[in-house]
């Protein structure tokens, strides 16, 4: 099987360039902790309304951190509007009750899938002041387009 | 060969019923996607009876999953026919069942849709819980493609007996490589409808494995998207050389790159998973890889067609750096909608690394942004390609001709669809980076800001996204008329079969003999399930061990 040489030529630029453009994502991920969102928690949906924190969701101010816990469900976030402080690592945790959701901040990275049995997180901290909007982009019902929520960053 | 070539192979019945029921799914598609532009743009409302989603669901499925398995099929059988000869009685009653089979399970799927008992979308996540119909017409319609594939593989498998020493043509070569790679990515899906989703929806088991089900799904998820690729690459190898009056530059690159292909698609999936819980940093970090890795013989691809161009230019003595572009058939319409798709394929392949950069993932994952992604994906380098394709492939099988006039409409039509596209989809990747979600009915989130943005940012708006789907309904209508016409009413000028129009094969212009470990199947396929057994085995293993309690199914709508 012979390849031509402007082939090769080709193929060793394309495969250079994905080749650094994968180690920048590696690097970026491993080395600087920007992994995303993910875990490997479960909890029983029928239980969320009676175990800590889920029974108690909202604003956890742990002083260098802070903690949100959210739960959502067709077709409504708990809690629906809150505060968080802008300049320090705000960590999200979130569940769904019943179907696939997601929950989104609109202008950040935190973008993450909401699946029932496990609790997912992602870690944001904000850098402007403002009201956030917070919707569910991932379909989960006749009502899917009013699912929303705001976080007011101060 | 030659007479063979020109005689109507048995395959051309199949070819055409495929066909038809193609373009019967696009027109009902395309519909869809009409009122979905003009709905999220406020345009329109619909009406009570009928929910966005429910049209939603029926655009996702019959033109994702629906209409391109018939293309592919028809094209396949077609070529095939040109390339092996008839099917054997048994084969083509494999293929015949298959295709009922099939449209019993879309017809099946398609009621329960429509009757608003399966608004599950076309990617039908657990635990949304449709009406079992709905899950077993896709259970049927799998069924159908694998006695469909059975038909066309066992005539490959016969052909190679009757012909020990002779080199596999390459259309036929390449389209094995593209079924099997369509029977391995259906086991996925199979699994999850089978085991998962038939037994809850007929209430045989309380709960489901949600992230199971997904895992399932995207294993099947990622490999379907080169199952539409691999026939369109196949036109651009096998049939575009021929068109432009030139050769293809590498015969045994091309059936390489495709094995390449079979072996990278499946240990994938997972890079549509990225922003789920269940699967570890680790695991998704070596799908991102691998998923880099099927970019290499997209490259391969990309060389190999251009290099063919400049070839033909230079055997047509056309020489410097643009002399390729001269001797191009610009006004042709079946060389000018698969090369208009060539180019949309370009920012459509950047964007799908885009969506699959691990972290950057998070950006797009659910935004318009996919949406767009896969329009100039799928909607565009495919679908173009699949319209082009018809123009000589509906002469062929009915023995009618191409006439001036249906040519010209050709390029108004590919004028259309390519202008409306490049609207929508500009709008579409714009509003997803400013965060408009996608399969979403109209809502303005009670007026905040954020999402007031995607009604009044220039072109980054949904009436832009309206506009060009106006443009590319108007383009999917004259397709469909042009279809009709060529298929019935063009003059019939070839009853002689010396005179049909031909099934375009190009030669290659590398005759070297082929290496013989290109066509070593135990070698390919224990390749593939290799990697597919290092990717998954220990990230299943993992589902099970976190032991997620089981969910049970919702009908939310
Ligand atoms: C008349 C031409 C078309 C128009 C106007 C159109 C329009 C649209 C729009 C506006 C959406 C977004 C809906 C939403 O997320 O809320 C969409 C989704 C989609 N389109 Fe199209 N489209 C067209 C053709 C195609 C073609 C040819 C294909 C594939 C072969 C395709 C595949 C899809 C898929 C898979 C989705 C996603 C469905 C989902 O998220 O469940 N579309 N289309
Ligand atoms: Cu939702
Ligand atoms: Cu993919």
């Amino acid at each position: 099987m012979t390849i031509h040489r402007y082939e090769k030529i080709w193929l060793t630029f394309g495969i250079g360039a994905l080749i650094v453009f994968l180690s920048i994502l590696g690097f970026t991920a491993f080395a600087e902790g920007h992994t995303p969102p993910g875990g490997v928690l479960t909890i029983d949906p029928q239980l969320i309304d009676t175990v800590a924190p889920w029974n108690a969701p909202g604003v956890y101010d742990r002083g260098e951190r802070v903690d949100v816990y959210i739960v959502g469900q067709v077709f409504a976030f708990n809690p629906n509007r809150f505060e968080v402080p802008v300049g320090k690592p705000v960590t999200f945790h979130a569940v769904t009750k019943d179907v696939v959701h997601s929950f989104t901040i609109v202008g950040t990275t935190v973008n993450m899938m909401l699946i029932p049995g496990y609790v997912n997180q992602a870690t944001y901290t904000f850098k402007e002041p403002g009201s956030y909007l917070i919707l569910c982009n991932e379909y989960c019902g006749a009502g899917h387009q009013v699912m929303q929520a705001e976080v007011i960053v101060r | 060969m030659n007479a063979r070539a020109t005689a109507v192979p048995n395959t051309h019945p199949p070819a055409r019923m495929h066909l038809f029921v193609a373009f019967l799914t696009v027109l009902i598609g395309a519909l869809c996607g009409l009122l979905q532009a003009f709905v999220r743009a406020g345009w329109i409302v619909l009406p009570n009876w009928l929910s966005y989603y429910a049209v939603l669901t029926v655009h996702g499925v019959l033109l994702a999953l629906v209409s391109t398995t018939y293309f592919i099929f028809a094209y396949l059988l077609a070529g095939n026919g040109a390339t092996l000869g008839d099917l054997s009685r048994g084969q083509k009653r494999l293929v015949v069942a298959g295709f009922w089979i099939m449209n019993v399970g879309v017809v099946l799927a398609a009621a329960m849709i429509l009757s608003g008992n399966a608004s599950v979308l076309y990617t039908f996540y657990l635990p949304l819980q449709a009406h079992p119909l709905f899950y077993i017409g896709l259970a049927l319609f799998v069924v159908g493609t694998w006695a469909v594939s059975a038909g066309l593989l066992a005539q490959y498998f016969a052909w190679k007996k009757a012909h020990p020493n002779a080199r596999t043509p390459l259309f036929a070569f390449l389209s094995t490589v593209t079924l099997f790679l369509w029977w391995i990515a259906s086991l996925g899906v199979a699994a999850t409808v089978l085991f998962q989703m038939i037994p809850l929806s007929l209430g045989w088991v309380r709960g489901v494995n949600v992230e199971l089900s997904r895992t399932l799904f995207w294993y099947f998820g990622h490999p379907l998207v080169y199952f539409w690729l691999l026939p369109t690459y196949m036109v651009w190898y096998v049939n575009l050389p021929k068109l432009i009056g030139g050769k293809l530059f590498s015969d045994t690159l091309a059936r390489f790159a495709f094995l390449l292909f079979l072996v990278f698609s499946f240990p994938v999936g997972v890079h549509h998973q990225l922003t789920e819980p269940g699967i570890q940093d680790g695991w998704k970090f070596l799908h991102v890889i691998l998923t880099f890795m099927v970019a290499v013989p997209s490259l391969m691809t990309a060389f190999n067609v251009f290099a063919s161009f400049e070839l033909t230019a230079l055997e047509k003595g056309q020489r410097g750096p643009f002399g390729w572009m001269r001797s191009l058939p610009w006004s042709d319409v079946r060389f000018l909608a698969p090369f208009i798709g060539m180019l949309f394929f370009i920012p459509g392949g950047i964007g799908g690394l885009i969506n699959a950069s691990y972290q950057m993932n998070a950006m797009v994952h659910n935004t318009l942004f996919v949406v767009g992604h896969f329009h100039i994906t799928v909607g565009t380098p495919v679908m173009l390609t699949f319209f082009g394709l018809s123009y000589w492939l509906i002469p062929h099988l009915t023995g009618r001709t191409l006439t001036p006039w249906a040519m010209r409409l050709g390029l108004v039509q590919t004028a259309f669809w390519a202008s409306g596209m490049l609207l929508m989809s500009t709008a579409q990747h714009a509003l997803g980076l400013m965060g408009a979600p996608r399969r979403t009915d109209f809502t303005t989130y009670q007026n905040h800001p954020a999402a007031e943005r995607w009604f009044d940012t220039p072109i980054a708006n949904y009436a832009t996204m309206a506009i060009g789907g106006a443009l590319l309904f108007v383009g999917a209508m004259l397709m469909i008329g042009l279809a009709v016409y060529l298929a019935f009413f063009a003059p019939k000028n070839a009853a002689n079969p010396d005179t049909r129009t031909a099934f375009p094969l190009a030669d290659a212009a590398d005759p070297h003999p082929q290496p013989a470990f290109l066509e070593n199947w135990r070698l390919w396929l224990t390749l593939t399930a290799v990697l597919i057994f290092i990717a998954y085995t220990i990230p299943l293993i993992d589902i099970a061990s976190h032991g997620a309690p089981l969910v049970r199914g919702l009908r939310t709508w």
